[in-house]
């Protein structure tokens, strides 16, 4: 039977594709925005898990603003993707050091 | 009247005085300032001398706080009087030499610039004297120690402009410090030991102290009371000049003459032997600590007596001469007999003074000429100077009946009979330094007044005596000169005159010679049995050979044991010593403070070195920020992968 | 029965899709791998009866949020092997990182059991009850102001998102509408006084 536990660790095994997905695509913006769509449907798996198994609807509630911000994000990230790139002609992170000290 | 008005009346004219005279000299000018000065040790004076009658005719001992300074943890810092015997002699004592010396200060120091200033320091110098005096605790004889120690700095280097006055002053100034850091650091175990401060509290309370031990050394226990004696007698060492810490006192001959006479030999230097004997009552309670005193004393007395046949300058031969009187009277405490150091430094005051002051009329006739070599034969042209100077001769070296004589007789006959360890040195350093006394008393006498005329012709026109002002403290001072020690032998040595105010053991010196003695005139007679008289008589019949008869001989002497006379022309190496390793020392250790301590360790190293480091750290650490948010990304992802597996592991 | 077979088969579509996400070749590859991770993942909370934000995924995210993804790639002019590089050399450090994450979330899972019993079983639904009526219930009374500021959130986001990428290309032949408003007759006609050509 499929329990709470199950669905955790799927939850965990998408959370650490995300991960691996940074390390290994870290020069490209857009896949870096791509994983960490991946890592919030992790965090939302959590929570519909939760309050699916413990019956609390909160989890759902949190899920639907984590959806919000993360439709947010995304405008705004793929906004100043298209600016940065516009400036640039590039998307590549390694050109990105204005902050280094 | 009651007493705390007049003491504070005694202590505070003065005061008054000097602050009209210091602040105000430009205002009251010279005439305002001495009279005023004048006026207020006089006033200083005829109270001292009030209550010294009243305490002769049975007055009760007077101890009372004041005013409180402070209270701390129960230990209180009070201002207040003690007024015995003791404290009323030594006040008269300093207010009449003070007085007398105000008084002879409007001639010698007539044409100097600085005349307000010198009356606002000798009055101020009166003040604390007359504090450390009539002190009743250990924090106001310390204030009274300390001023007179700075009005003794301010007035060596009087003569600012003379380089070696500076010198002197320095000198006089550090030396003393080394003796007060003793003291005061007596007068704390006093405070952590006994929790008062208050004379006799603090005697009351001595057996608090006795049977503890200090650890001054790691493994050698030294018994605390013989620590607290070592170490006020180390401070009275600094101010009464005692073997090692005398160096100070020729030098600061530099100072005018009426101080010499004033700080130098009458008062200031005599405030170490009078602590040592107010204090008595701690001193008697250790044996080793009164060993070292007589030492000490003993050895001042002879070896600094000798100095005196060498030097050539009149007034450093006196000094020398103080010297070796302090030495008497601290060899005296150091045998239990406090009566006869205080007897003799009372008898020392006067004539010692008069020596000083006789001294400084020869300097103002000749012009400050000092050297004895460029004197000579002035017995025609200042004769009051003469005569007064002669008894101040006789009196030092004990001429009988003169009250040098019954105060040193007393002393030597004291170390005969002393208990104490070491008194039996003592005793023969004394003896063979009366002889060492008369030799160099009357070689001054002779040098300066007899023989050969040798200053120049300039000076030899104009020598006249000096003016009244001049001459009056010195017949002043030549009275009691010859008629104290009679008069007062008896009670103020034999008598109860110290009754209370001086410990004194049942079997000590003091009462083993007070059995033998029948009066002043049977003492005289008895001391002609005693080797004294006669070698005294020896040093005059010297000095007359010496220095009249065949004045080329002490040339030969001087050659033919030339070894020896280098070792006291340069004062046993003590100021080679003091500079070359002391000095020198303490220099290298400072420059090495500086040069490595200071510019090494903490400029360098912690200063510019932690600066340093900051930067290097910086330098290495800035390129983690590499600017780059895939690398922010990943410390956080690996940081938290670490920091989950920590906690899972952790327990 | 049947629900395991589905949560065990679309969960292994959902890892493969992801793995899809972080390792095509082509970034357009990736979005559409994206697009089916979020479809599995629909249809995974629609096993465990959470049908609301199942549809809610599929038509914001997919419909909306995924097609603004590949709208971008698209539109931009990639370089992709370029950014490639370095691939093959950070795949070992990202696998690693990866498995310890795993690990760990697997070993608090069942070797912890986080201190409590996890349920094998979904929480029971009321008879009748309607999942996207008892959200609307909750969200509309309880989280009433957190509401209102997720849609705050939604249209500063909007209006972050133009006025970043909005700009004037100089030379743009476009209408300038509060222009011709705001214009003035004076400075477009001007009246002139002059004699008729004929005599009238």
């Amino acid at each position: 039977m499929i329990g709470l536990a199950h669905y955790l660790l799927l939850a965990g095994v998408l959370f650490a594709i995300a991960v691996a997905g940074i390390f290994i695509n870290r020069r490209n913006v857009i896949l870096l925005l791509m994983c960490i769509e991946l890592m919030l449907l992790a965090v939302n798996f959590n929570f519909v898990a939760f309050s699916r198994f413990l019956g609390i609807l909160d989890g759902q509630v949190f899920v639907f603003f984590i959806l919000t911000v993360a439709a947010a994000e995304a405008a705004i990230g793929l906004a100043i993707l298209v600016v940065l790139f516009r400036q640039r002609r590039s998307i590549n992170v390694e050109d990105l050091d204005a902050m280094k000290g | 009247m009651d007493f705390a008005a007049v003491c504070l009346m005694i202590v505070l004219a003065p005061l008054a005085a000097a602050l009209v005279a210091g602040l105000g000299g430009r205002y009251v000018g010279r005439a305002g300032a001495h009279t005023v000065c004048i006026a207020g040790v006089a006033i200083s004076f005829a109270g001292s001398a009030w209550i010294l009658a009243r305490m002769l005719g049975g007055a009760a001992v007077f101890n009372e706080n004041v005013y409180t300074w402070g209270v701390s943890d129960g230990l209180a810092m009070n201002i207040g009087f003690l007024v015995d015997r003791l404290s009323a002699l030594m006040m008269t004592v300093v207010s009449f030499v003070s007085l007398a010396v105000h008084v002879y200060t409007i001639g010698y120091m007539r044409d100097d610039p600085g005349y307000a200033r010198f009356f606002a320091y000798i009055s101020l110098f009166t003040f604390a004297m007359l504090m450390l005096v009539m002190s009743n605790n250990f924090l106001q004889l310390f204030f009274g120690w300390e001023g007179v120690g700075l009005v003794s700095y301010l007035l060596i280097g009087f003569w600012y402009k003379r380089p070696t006055a500076i010198f002197a002053n320095y000198k006089a100034f550090i030396v003393n410090r080394i003796g007060d850091f003793a003291f005061i650091v007596a007068i704390a175990i006093i405070a952590a030991y006994m929790s008062s401060l208050d004379y006799t509290e603090v005697f009351q309370r001595i057996p608090r102290a006795i049977g503890h031990d200090l650890f001054l050394t790691p493994g050698e226990p030294s018994k605390v009371i013989t620590v607290i004696c070592v170490g006020l007698f180390i401070g009275a060492m600094g101010k009464s000049a005692q073997v090692p810490l005398h160096v100070w006192l020729p030098d600061s001959m530099e100072g005018p003459t009426p101080i010499s006479a004033l700080i130098h030999a009458a008062t200031m230097v005599t405030a170490g032997i009078f602590m040592v004997a107010r204090l008595s009552p701690l001193f008697e309670m250790s044996p080793d600590a009164l060993h070292f005193i007589v030492v000490i004393g003993a050895t001042t007395a002879l070896f600094m007596g000798l100095l005196g046949l060498v030097n050539n300058d009149i007034k450093r031969v006196v000094a020398y001469s103080t010297l070796s009187q302090l030495g008497y009277m601290t060899a005296a405490l150091g045998a239990g007999a406090y009566g006869a150091g205080i007897f003799h430094l009372m008898t020392h005051a006067f004539f010692k003074a008069l020596l000083f002051l006789a001294a400084g009329s020869v300097i103002i006739a000749m012009h400050h000429e000092q050297d004895m070599r460029r004197m000579g034969g002035l017995r025609k042209y200042l004769p009051v100077t003469y005569w007064t100077c002669l008894v101040g001769a006789l009196a030092l070296i004990g001429f009988p009946g003169l009250s040098g004589f019954f105060s040193k007789d007393i002393i030597i006959e004291a170390l005969h009979h002393s208990r104490t360890e070491g008194a039996g040195y003592a005793y023969w350093c004394a003896l063979i330094g009366v002889f060492v006394t008369a030799l160099y008393s009357f070689r001054l006498v002779f040098m300066t007044f007899h023989g050969r005329e040798r200053m120049d012709e300039h000076t030899r026109e104009h020598l006249h005596e000096s003016p009244w002002v001049v001459t009056a403290p010195l017949i002043a001072l030549a009275i009691p000169s010859i008629a104290i020690g009679w008069l007062t032998v008896g009670p103020v040595v034999f008598g109860d005159f110290f009754a209370g105010a001086l410990a004194q053991a049942p079997d000590g010196p003091i009462v083993v010679l007070g059995e033998e003695f029948h009066g002043p005139a049977a003492f005289m007679l008895h001391a002609f049995g005693s080797p004294a008289v006669y070698l005294a008589l020896a040093g005059v019949v010297a000095a007359w050979y010496l220095y009249l008869k065949r004045p080329e001989l002490p040339d030969r002497i001087a050659a033919r044991f030339s070894r020896t006379y280098r070792l006291l022309v340069n004062k046993y190496y003590f100021d080679w010593f003091n500079e070359n390793v002391v000095a020198a020392g303490v220099r290298n250790f400072g420059t090495s403070l500086w040069k490595r301590g200071d510019e090494t360790v903490i400029d360098g190293w912690l200063v510019n070195g932690s600066a340093r480091a900051v930067a290097a750290l910086s330098a290495a650490v800035r390129h983690v920020q590499s600017g780059y948010l895939y690398h922010y990304a990943f410390a956080m992802i690996i940081g938290l992968s670490l920091l989950l597996g920590w906690l899972l592991l952790r327990s | 029965m049947l629900v395991a077979i589905l949560f065990w088969a679309f969960s292994a579509v959902l890892v493969g899709a992801a793995l899809g996400v972080i390792l095509a070749r082509n970034a357009v590859h990736s979005v559409l791998f994206l697009v089916l991770c979020f479809f599995n993942a629909a249809v995974l909370w629609l096993l465990i009866e959470a049908e609301f934000l199942a549809i809610v995924l599929v038509l914001v995210y997919v419909g909306a949020v995924m097609v603004l993804f590949l709208f971008v790639v698209m539109m931009l002019d990639v370089d992709i092997e370029a950014l490639r590089e370095g691939f093959a050399r950070n795949a070992p450090l990202g696998a690693l990182i990866a498995l310890i994450v795993v690990v760990e979330l697997a070993y608090v899972l069942w070797v912890r059991r986080l201190g409590v019993e996890l349920p094998g079983e979904t929480a029971p639904l009321a008879q009748g009850a309607s999942n996207t009526a008892e959200i609307g219930a909750v969200l509309y009374t309880q989280y009433a102001y957190p509401f209102q500021l997720a849609a705050m959130v939604l249209l500063i986001a909007i209006v972050a998102a133009i006025s970043l990428t909005m700009r004037r290309r100089p030379g743009l032949k476009a209408q300038d509408v509060s222009r011709q408003v705001s214009v003035d007759p004076a400075e477009r006609v001007r009246l002139v006084s002059m004699p008729p050509e004929r005599e009238p």
